[in-house]
């Protein structure tokens, strides 16, 4: 890991605060998707720095190609943690996002995705896109670990640039496969389920 | 030892002369060192024994306590042994600790963001800016004091006057007013008191046992002679001060200087009495405790255990008069008030986090306490025991 993105992970953990539970889930260098709530741009930093750190070197996550390419220090940012930068306005037939997804963990890597899209504003969590349910049914082998990301939002919420170093948690859940016969909208509901459910243990 | 022209040092607040410590206040960190290893052995050797006396749960919450009193005790100790500026930048950060936790466990609305933003980044470094620089320009005893007071026209100013009013006035007003800006009236007048108790106590209020640590101390003690043996342990370097300072005493007042050293002996003194107060009320409430004080806020603390508390705690503050410029009489006082005020700190905070439904502040998950749980009475009887010793036994002129 690069020195940049050991600085990054140790500042994003100081700043957030952040204790990471794993609830009936341990860590695992395993191929997994962890799905997770999207509050704040510090989610992803924050979640990828909180997982150990052997784990971590074999972890991308996704992240929007349209905000993180947007300047140098954000592309730099987005390097050195190893992201894995997805348009989200010209999605190409043969080059669907899931697709790239695909390609780019091979057989070693995971992923952190948040099925919501875009930050969600309230504080409900807004409805899964598809992405999730296509994942798990191309890649039947890859473990879905939803995770539940609490109080990031009020460190940095949507539209603000300076950090309140307030304490957030990060709660690791069971994983989950796609079962056999179940339909995309149940099988995104029972994942958005997943991720509610860990607020409250 | 300084740099000439390098002018940072008062506003460091680096007033650390040769004597910071004294022979009183080693042997004081001493004696609580042997206490705390005692406390850690009987923990654990109680913790081998399959077949204990005490219960599991207490003796879970003994072993917690102990570890928290030595984290408490290594960062106190490093500070003090450090100098005066790193005792300040410590608070400094025990306070922002302290803020974090309490602002995460009360629900705030997006529209305070930036406020919070000053209250983290602005005030509370400030505030501990404040103290440290505290009388510095009085006093005048380093060149960089003397350079600042000469060119902003400084000297003579004691920031007390302002480090004493910053949060309650300036900061109180500034931040409902900086809500306001944020266009979001909801429930207003909650979100703004919030804040400004938050900063108050976290900040504010602790920001006072380190600014124990620059009040030039007065003492009604008799002269060193005839004082108990364990202050003539004096290093031979003070022995010459001290007899100037005798000297002036016989010809002014009664009232003589009290040693530099004893500055840092007085905030270890302090934060000791509050720790203990918290003990003797937990153990007395253990063993007598009938009546409890106020169910619905916090089941444990009882009438029997506050009474005896109390009193435990102004006789073994008494006891240790030797570390303070207090007589006998004078120290049982001042640990009296400071047990007191300690629990009326852990009856607020006790109905805080009632309120907010948690039973400790350290983590968003239920478990293990915080900072803010372990500090909670320094907050509070900080102020207090600052402003008798400053009324009572500083040099205010």
């Amino acid at each position: 890991m690069s020195l940049t993105a050991s600085i990054l992970s140790v500042l994003a953990k100081l700043l957030a605060g952040s204790s990471v539970r794993w609830v009936d889930c341990q860590p695992d260098t395993c191929q997994r998707v962890y799905f997770a709530n999207h509050t704040s741009h510090l989610d992803a930093l924050v979640l990828w720095a909180s997982l150990p750190r052997n784990i971590r070197m074999l972890t991308r996550a996704v992240a929007a190609k349209d905000y993180w390419d947007k300047s140098a220090l954000r592309r730099y940012i987005a390097g050195s943690v190893n992201a894995l930068l997805i348009d989200r306005e010209n999605i190409k037939v043969h080059r669907s996002p899931v697709e790239l997804m695909i390609q780019a963990i091979g057989d070693t890597h995971s992923l952190i995705v948040f099925p919501e899209g875009g930050r969600n504003a309230s504080d409900e969590m807004g409805t899964f896109k598809s992405g999730l349910y296509y994942l798990g049914k191309k890649r039947p082998d890859l473990e879905l670990v939803p995770v539940y990301i609490d109080n990031l939002n009020r460190v940095l919420p949507r539209g603000e640039f300076l950090p309140v170093p307030l304490l957030s948690c990060i709660t690791i859940g069971p994983p989950m496969w796609l079962e056999a016969g179940e339909s995309k909208t149940e099988f995104l509901k029972r994942a958005r389920e997943a991720v509610k459910r860990l607020k409250d243990i | 030892m300084m740099i000439e022209g390098l002018h940072f040092e008062p506003l460091l607040g680096l007033l650390q002369g040769a004597n910071w410590l004294d022979t009183a206040t080693y042997w004081l960190v001493f004696v609580v060192i042997v206490v705390l290893i005692v406390a850690s052995i009987i923990g654990q050797t109680l913790k081998r024994q399959p077949e204990s006396v005490v219960s599991p749960a207490l003796l879970r919450t003994f072993n917690q306590r102990v570890r928290a009193w030595w984290m408490m005790f290594a960062i106190l100790a490093a500070g003090l042994l450090l100098g005066y500026t790193c005792t300040i930048v410590l608070f400094g950060f025990v306070s922002f600790w302290a803020l974090r936790e309490f602002i995460t466990m009360t629900p705030t609305r997006r529209g305070d963001h930036r406020t919070l933003f000053w209250v983290f980044f602005v005030f509370t470094p400030l505030q501990y800016l404040l103290v440290g620089v505290g009388n510095s320009f009085v006093k005048l005893e380093s060149a960089s004091a003397i350079w600042w007071a000469d060119t902003l026209n400084l000297e003579g100013i004691d920031l007390y006057g302002l480090y004493s009013i910053m949060i309650p006035v300036y900061a109180s007003l500034y931040i409902p007013a900086r809500i306001a800006l944020s266009g979001d009236a909801r429930r207003f007048l909650e979100r703004s008191a919030k804040i400004q108790f938050s900063l108050l106590i976290c900040v504010y209020s602790l920001s006072y046992a380190p600014a124990l640590a620059h009040l030039d101390l007065l003492t009604s003690k008799q002269a060193v002679s005839n004082t108990s043996s364990t202050t003539d342990d004096a290093p031979p370097s003070q022995d010459t001060e001290e007899e100037t300072t005798d000297a002036e005493a016989q010809t002014s007042t009664t009232r003589r200087k009290w040693k530099e050293g004893g500055r840092a002996g007085l905030l270890f003194y302090f934060i000791l009495i509050v720790q203990l107060s918290d003990i003797f009320q937990y153990a007395w409430g253990k063993l007598l405790g009938q009546r409890v004080i106020a169910p619905q806020i916090n089941a444990s603390r009882t009438w029997e255990g506050f009474v005896g508390g109390v009193l435990t705690t102004a006789i073994v503050g008494a006891l240790l008069w030797w570390v303070t410029p207090f007589r006998i009489w004078e120290a049982a006082c001042m640990a009296f008030v400071t047990a007191v005020m300690g629990s009326a700190g852990g009856m607020t905070m006790s109905a805080i986090k009632r309120d907010r439904g948690v039973s400790d502040t350290g983590t968003l998950v239920q478990g293990h306490a915080g900072v803010l749980d372990r500090i909670d009475s320094i907050c509070f009887a900080a102020p207090v025991f600052f402003h008798l010793t400053r009324y009572f036994f500083s040099d205010l002129a």
